[in-house]
């Protein structure tokens, strides 16, 4: 058996001449939530997008390891099939596909209660819910809650969450955390990307990252107490860093 | 030949020569998504014209229907009583079986004022290879009314068919007019949608179209909203899908001239293939106090929306596929 679900090694991606992703290694067990701190524009998001395979964000070099496979050359779908699935920041609307449907896409085998069980976790009740559309009738948050419950319905065996907390009110954020949790519970691996060093308490393990690299990885206890003392402190530059000849003109 | 038909079931009591013609009708109205059980309740007003046959009007009080038969088609007169509200839509059903032929219907609807309707019309021309059909509609909804018209067609899988709907209409003051036209199931053909709406004081227009064009389908949509009252509000909300060498066009005006009048034009067209969409929005404002907006997406899917249904798993012609779908819902 693989000791790690998801393997991340000297993750490198420039574009433009801005270094994105700086040599990344992480490493995710089995069943474990992960947090990964960082301020804005570190490289969570990008990292997120690089994991799932969005478009735009092939790795220049380095390779994404799951379950011992190596899925960097894997398209988003196929990677989505082994079971990695992504919870946008800001999760795209649709107009006229029912949020019943939407939670069910992802699902193995189509079921119902899962639905209904997937809305009330993130506390929205679903005979108000479950037929509404996915369109810009709903506010952010409740968008939010709905990407979370999709994913939770999934039952993915990774779940990349990216600033699950943002634009739900600090009431909610319990229900988050619940269903992290019971995400968890039910066997998903989970990376919780934020950059509230209060979220990262519900973490396994943390890794804290700082200019497109991992500067710190630890417990959870330990990475928020160092984001604490130096990231916060330190805000970082409002430009992605460039490293001239690092371009990915240059790279091999 | 004018019909002034009191209480025609569609079962029973009509004429043996067109009950075939009925069967065949009713069939060809499940295909354009009605439900033909629906059209035998006694409470629900039903008016049912096939080719330049009248073949079922079924008044309700406060509904009435009259019509006569055309060279190509019917003039019919719908009118609704002052405060009428009803519990069920009145449902219209037109269409023409044959492969080849043009039917014309010269409609005028009259909502008298305070009355609230809901009507359901489905077109279907299931088998069509040459069909022409033009809807000429005059639509008067009076003061404080609210007409809901939603206009379903199924044109079968040829693309032989012209649908060509025109509709003048008018709304007094504090009415409500929302028509939806759906052409996004089989073939379209050539479309050559045409309204033209003028809102009094007070009174909404809202205009929804969807068509879904493929192969070498032509879709030209042309909504006109002229909103003359006072606090006057009109939207065009316009979702087209084009793949194939299909086309689109979609023109679009909306004026604002008195004060607080508000209109907005929303126009969606997702390209694919060697398809073409255009859109012409055109503002006019004649008041200082009035404010007309407009917004527009014309091209590919969306890609956020794409991966965002990608990573549920689904490939990204699935993915396609259910955006479209979903936008001509």
């Amino acid at each position: 058996m693989q000791p790690y679900l998801l393997e991340i090694k000297d993750l490198y991606l420039a574009r433009e001449g801005h270094v994105l992703l700086n040599n990344v290694n992480l490493a995710l067990k089995p069943g474990e939530i992960h947090v990964l701190l960082g301020l804005n524009g570190s490289g969570k998001s990008t990292l997120a997008y690089t994991i799932m395979g969005c478009s735009g964000y092939t790795p220049d070099r380095g390779q994404i390891l799951f379950e011992g496979r190596d899925i960097t050359g894997l398209s988003l779908s196929e990677r989505a099939r082994l079971g990695i699935t992504l919870a946008w920041q800001e999760p795209a609307r649709f107009e006229g596909i029912p949020v019943g449907k939407y939670i069910s896409l992802g699902m193995k085998e189509s079921s119902r209660q899962r639905v209904l069980e997937a809305l009330e976790a993130v506390a929205l009740p679903p005979a108000q819910y479950a037929y509404r559309a996915v369109d810009k009738t709903l506010s952010g948050g409740e968008r939010k809650r709905i990407e979370l419950a999709a994913v939770y319905a999934m039952r993915p065996r990774l779940a990349i969450l990216d600033e699950p907390d943002s634009g739900i009110d600090t009431l909610s954020l319990t229900d988050i955390e619940r269903l992290i949790r019971r995400m968890a519970d039910e066997g998903s691996t989970v990376l919780l990307i934020t950059h509230r060093d209060e979220l990262a308490e519900i973490g396994d393990s943390a890794s804290l990252m700082c200019l497109g690299s991992i500067a710190y990885v630890g417990n959870a206890e330990e990475t928020r107490r160092f984001y604490r003392e130096h990231c916060q402190r330190h805000p970082m530059p409002p430009e992605p860093m460039t490293l001239g000849l690092e371009s990915k003109e240059n790279q091999p | 030949m004018t019909h002034a038909i009191r209480f025609t079931p569609p079962s029973g009591e009509i004429a043996p020569a067109w009950a075939g013609e009925l069967k065949a009708m009713m069939d060809a109205y499940q295909q354009a998504g009605g439900d033909p059980k629906v059209l035998e309740l006694p409470q629900v007003a039903t008016l049912v014209i096939s080719a330049n046959q009248v073949l079922v009007a079924h008044e309700i009080p406060g509904v009435h229907f009259r019509a006569e038969s055309l060279p190509h088609g019917v003039r019919a007169r719908i009118w609704v009583e002052p405060h009428t509200r009803l519990a069920q839509p009145v449902h219209l059903c037109f269409g023409l079986l044959p492969a080849e032929g043009i039917q014309e219907i010269v409609a005028d609807y009259e909502i008298g004022d305070y009355a609230q309707v809901r009507f359901l019309a489905h077109c279907s021309f299931p088998n069509a290879v040459k069909v022409e059909h033009r809807m000429q509609a005059r639509i008067q909804v009076g003061r404080q009314a609210s007409l809901t018209y939603a206009e379903e067609h199924f044109h079968g899988p040829y693309g032989g068919t012209v649908v060509v709907p025109q509709a003048e209409v008018r709304v007094e003051d504090g009415g409500h007019f929302i028509t939806t036209f759906a052409l996004t199931r089989g073939r379209v053909g050539d479309l050559r949608l045409d309204y033209h709406v003028r809102v009094g004081a007070g009174g909404v227009a809202e205009l929804v179209t969807k068509a879904y064009g493929k192969s070498e389908d032509t879709i030209h949509v042309r909504e006109v909203v002229v909103l003359d009252g006072p606090g006057a509000r009109g939207l065009t909300r316009t979702r087209i899908a084009v793949q194939d060498r299909a086309q689109s066009r979609v023109d679009t005006v909306t004026e604002g001239n008195a004060p607080g009048a508000r209109g907005h034009m929303d126009c969606t067209e997702i390209v694919r293939g060697q398809a073409q969409a255009s859109n012409n929005p055109l503002v006019i404002v004649r008041h200082d106090q009035a404010q007309v907006t407009h917004e527009a997406a014309i091209g590919t899917v969306n890609r956020k929306e794409l991966e965002t249904l990608m990573a549920r798993g689904l490939s990204e012609d699935e993915a396609v596929d259910l955006i479209i779908r979903g936008l001509m819902r």
